[in-house]
């Protein structure tokens, strides 16, 4: 029995966007447009947007089928009323499923909860031929086939069009706090068990724990942090995310300390940097010194900064890849340089 | 085209030096199969004992035309390393190597020979290990946890291998070495790595594999609680879940085989309960408290006799003794046996247990269970004396019963042995026309001759316009 076929208005949608992609030469896949900064520009004759918001959640199960044109902010409140959660955790809640999905960026408390791609059950996506296929399964745990859920997060929408996900939810913590102080974040880090985020801006730190009131206490006070706001993560017309092994923050931090005009929190235990500026110049700098620690510079937002900064790894095997899936490379052209 | 067997093995010597290429009839048929029923034949075997005499291998079976099937420990139950259409079978069980473990970023490369438990105990002085932990962990290598996508009891929390591979260097069907996956966060470009962990050497085959190591939790609390009757075991599973605990694990073993295990290492199991839960708390010290309270009073609610909590690190090692022992106890009942795998949403597990004794009763078969109850993923485990006359096409229609049971409940066909041989021909019973050409465009993407592990996981006529063909030599 298929329990997560998309029915109803969901299908309806569905079986209108196939029309739009068998009769056209190219589409943009569309959401709100909170990440449309993500890979590089598209040029295409027409658009296609996720099926509006429709949301199902199995509490007892703790996982959800939403549609991708659902927004994370409304999903985030149809978990929260039965305590639980699904920490997609996009930079604006005003994000659509599908898009995050399929710009694949991890929220900040990947180091808790893991990378955004284990989030994901079940996939039904649209191919380029305008088929609707599913990957995965709606069970927590599934090993039936190839494992398409997560080659589809993250592909920036150039291997199919995802309409629907199911996706593995979690209990709310009890107590959500953030702390912060001085205390070196490595050694912070190191001495939490488990702790959501370690920030840090190159002077301070910022801690969010999660799970029971004491432990959360205990944990805060032995690494002598105080109860704060969130951190403020840096916004600007120029935004990017660097990512590096983590222990490359060490020394990535005091030289983005260097550049002027550059506003960055790192996620410590983690290796993304969260950089922003009025200008393109400060993100390049920054970019030029994440490929010195080996790493990377996704832009996230602003104009006259390549999306990526260096060629793809792989890019023969990801462009079978896309002519498997998308033989006429109608979806999103232009995003990834295949 | 295929040319001499003489050939391929001089070949394949010059590659990973004499002594490890061989085609004696006796190791041909120790490699005509892995742990699960189904029957290959290979045309040699060989044993590199590194990434760059794995690619060479990889090269020479290419040169001869030939396909390559790669082994681990080969305690695989679906028959995904069964040589078949007389292949060269590869086995990794010399890349035991643990390359390199850092502390700090908490990852370690490692061959894919490593065997999971070593990993653990090799990073247990960092006070890591490495999370996924099936019952053959003393067995199994990395490397075949990384082609199934291995499971076991505390992927509940933890989540399955997939989770736990950040990159892997992989050797593809035309010898070449790519590195999918990455230690930094957020690489750009597709999931490679993900598609190609559990793709059960289809893809190609992992040479070096970067795994994430966990941190051991300050605080652990293990309960073994008795019940009456099954469903009140399955009942509190849901309850436990649906009070928002999540458990590190959370297992079932009903009466029968519990009783087996008793006897077999006097783990101190109740021998008079229905059915037994083993429920693990792991964190940080209050949470694990509370969490072990909630679990115990949704168990107590829920009709358990009783709830004993492991005192110190000895009763916990004997309580999970008991539960990985399950498959060797059995021994004591019959001399062989047929394990099951499928999943099913949590919720529907009482109904479906009760489904998975009818079947047994049906089909006049010993039926046990004992499995991941927290994740849903049923391991119903049938034990049979397989000289009896027309036992094996009882055993056979029995586990057919049972995945049609779980599919209709809305489950999954494989929660983490893999679809392999065994159920390839279920897989239309989940997956459209469509699903199936897809995924076998993505095979075929990462091995377009088709010569990592032909006629694995996807059923003949997968690909839309595909000729229907049933591979040479295979029966289940």
């Amino acid at each position: 029995m298929d329990l997560t076929a998309p029915t109803g208005a969901t299908l309806e949608a569905v079986e209108a966007m196939q029309g739009v992609i068998r009769e056209s030469r190219s589409v943009a896949l569309v959401g709100t447009g909170t990440h449309s900064g993500v890979g590089g520009d598209v040029r295409a004759d027409r658009e296609v947007r996720g099926p509006a918001a429709s949301i199902r959640h199995d509490p007892a199960d703790l996982t959800v089928t939403v549609s991708a044109g659902t927004e994370v902010g409304a999903l985030d409140a149809e978990l929260a009323i039965h305590g639980q959660e699904c920490a997609l955790d996009p930079s604006d809640p005003g994000a659509t499923v599908g898009g995050a999905l399929a710009c694949g960026l991890s929220g900040h408390r990947r180091l808790r909860h893991g990378p955004i791609r284990d989030r994901v059950l079940e996939v039904r996506f649209l191919t380029g031929d305008g088929r609707l296929v599913k990957g995965g399964g709606p069970t927590v745990k599934n090993v039936s086939g190839y494992d398409l859920p997560r080659l589809l997060v993250g592909s920036l929408g150039t291997l199919g069009v995802i309409v629907q996900a199911t996706l593995r939810c979690t209990p709310r913590s009890s107590v959500s706090q953030w702390s912060t102080g001085t205390a070196d974040p490595f050694a912070v880090r190191s001495s939490m068990f488990r702790p959501s985020c370690v920030a840090w801006d190159g002077t301070q730190v910022w801690c969010l724990l999660e799970g029971h009131q004491d432990d959360v206490m205990t944990q805060r006070d032995g690494a002598g942090l105080a109860p704060s706001e969130a951190p403020p993560w840096p916004i600007g017309g120029w935004r990017g995310r660097i990512a590096v092994r983590p222990a490359s923050l060490r020394d990535l931090g005091p030289a983005l300390a260097g550049v002027t005009g550059l506003r960055w929190i790192a996620e410590v235990g983690v290796g993304t940097v969260h950089a922003a500026a009025d200008a393109p110049e400060p993100i390049e700098a920054a970019r030029a010194l994440a490929h010195d620690h080996g790493g990377w510079l996704l832009r996230e937002e602003g104009i006259g900064v390549d999306p990526f900064g260096r060629p793809l790894p792989n890019v023969a095997l990801m462009r079978r890849l896309k002519d498997a899936l998308d033989p006429e490379h109608k979806l999103n052209p232009g995003r990834l340089p295949l | 085209m295929t040319g001499s067997v003489n050939a391929l093995v001089r070949d394949l010597q010059r590659v990973v030096g004499e002594e490890h290429a061989r085609a004696q009839p006796l190791e041909l048929a120790l490699y005509s199969r892995d742990a699960g029923l189904a029957l290959g034949a290979a045309v040699a075997v060989c044993f590199p004992a590194s990434i760059e005499e794995l690619a060479g291998a990889v090269r020479v079976t290419r040169r001869h035309g030939r396909a390559f099937v790669t082994r681990g420990s080969g305690t695989g139950l679906a028959g995904g390393a069964t040589p078949i259409g007389d292949p060269v079978v590869i086995v990794t069980t010399r890349m035991n190597r643990i390359l390199e473990v850092d502390a700090e970023d908490r990852v370690a490369w490692v061959e894919p020979g490593v065997l999971n438990l070593d990993l653990s105990r090799a990073v247990a002085p960092m006070a890591l290990h490495y999370a996924p932990d099936p019952s053959s962990q003393a067995a199994c290598s990395i490397g075949g946890n990384v082609g199934t996508n291995a499971g076991g009891p505390h992927c509940l929390a933890y989540g399955v291998t997939s989770a736990h591979v950040l990159a892997l260097d992989a050797v593809l069907g035309d010898g070449s070495i790519a590195r999918l996956g990455a230690l930094e966060p957020d690489a750009p470009g597709y999931d490679l790595r993900g598609v190609f962990v559990g793709s059960e050497g289809t893809m190609g085959v992992a040479g070096r594999i970067a795994v994430r190591l966990t941190p051991n939790p300050p605080a652990l609390r293990t309960l073994l609680i008795d019940f009456a009757s099954v469903d009140d075991a399955a009942q509190t599973v849901s309850g436990i879940i649906s009070a928002g605990i999540v458990p590190a694990a959370l297992e079932m073993m009903d009466a029968e085989i519990t009783r087996a295990v008793e006897k077999f290492v006097g783990a101190g199991y109740p021998t008079d309960a229905a059915a037994v839960l083993i429920v693990e708390l792991d964190g940080l010290p209050a949470g694990v408290d509370a969490d072990a309270d909630a679990a115990a009073r949704v168990a107590r609610d829920r009709g358990a006799r009783s709830v004993r909590v492991a005192a110190d690190a000895a009763e916990r090692e004997l309580i999970w003794k008991g539960r990985k022992s399950a498959f060797g106890a059995i021994a004591q009942i019959n001399s062989d046996y047929y394990l099951h795998d499928t999943v099913v949403p949590r919720t529907r597990l009482p109904d479906v247990l009760a489904g998975v004794y009818r079947i047994a009763a049906e089909f006049d078969l010993t039926m046990m269970n004992v499995f991941h109850a927290g994740d849903g993923n049923l391991h119903p485990l049938i034990s049979f004396n397989a000289r009896e006359p027309g036992v094996l096409e009882r055993v056979k229609a029995a586990g057919d019963a049972i995945l049609q049971l779980c599919v209709d409940a809305g489950g999954v066909l494989s929660g983490e042995h893999g679809i392999g041989m065994e159920k390839r021909e279920a897989m239309p019973l989940i997956y459209s026309r469509d699903d199936l050409d897809v995924q076998a465009r993505v095979r075929d993407a990462f091995d377009p001759e088709g010569r990592a592990n032909p006629d694995k996981i996807l059923p003949a006529g997968s690909r839309c316009g595909d000729l229907q063909r049933v591979p040479e030599g295979a029966w289940i």
